[in-house]
């Protein structure tokens, strides 16, 4: 069963409260979707990291119920 | 508003790291020995030739790109594998790059890495030989 963009935001925001997320339904299928999150708690960790972080915060959903999230990570600016 | 993903060889973590935390999947051994045994590895669903997959076909066109060679392990063709990969780099999908042994990333992180020179460079640094076909 494919995901609800807004419970894919509310589970990162669940693990990294100060996340901002960004999240476009490619195909409009509920299926595809594409997420940008920028949290102040990747500063300092690589990019498989950040992403994990993601992905645990998904719950494993992730390859699951969710089958394509193109995702991008980042810190915000002011932090590093 | 992003900071540069960083000069870090980004995304590189030892796969022997990660030995306390693995759990005993029967796939541990057989992951770690393809990784060992060959330079770079794509973990992929169906083969270069044919992948099964747009994110395995995307790592394919970059792997064909910087000439690299790699071996490919086919994840629908074995089941056992396909399970214990996730596990094995605590990664939920599929495909994944190794180098050296060091998982580098999936699909987003290797085309992020490809098209900011990183992966070139993470190549390079470990000896690996690239060679970019000619543009006509």
């Amino acid at each position: 069963m494919p995901m609800q963009a807004g419970d894919i935001e509310r589970l990162i925001k669940e693990a990294m409260p100060d996340a901002q997320v960004n999240i476009e339904d490619l195909r409009g299928d509920g299926d595809h979707y594409a997420a940008m999150v920028v949290s102040k708690e990747f500063a300092g960790k690589n990019r498989v990291q950040q992403h994990q972080m993601v992905y645990k915060a998904l719950q494993g959903n992730m390859g699951d119920a969710l089958h394509a999230l193109a995702l991008q990570t980042g810190v915000p600016e002011d932090v590093d | 508003m992003l900071d540069r993903p960083g000069k870090d060889v980004a995304g590189l973590r030892r796969a022997e790291e990660k030995d306390s935390e693995m759990s005993d999947h029967p796939a541990n051994e057989r992951i770690q020995q393809e990784i060992d045994d060959q330079d770079v590895v794509l973990f992929m669903k169906g083969t270069p030739v044919f992948p099964q997959c747009g994110f395995s076909a995307a790592v394919i066109q970059v792997l064909t790109l910087l000439g690299v060679q790699f071996k490919s392990v086919d994840v629908l063709s074995d089941p056992q594998i396909r399970d214990g990969i996730k596990a094995f780099s605590d990664w939920p999908t599929i495909p994944q790059l190794y180098v050296k042994g060091e998982f580098v990333g999936g699909c987003d992180i290797i085309r992020e890495m490809f098209e900011n020179g990183e992966l070139k460079q993470v190549f390079a640094d470990k000896g690996i030989q690239t060679q970019e076909p000619a543009t006509a």
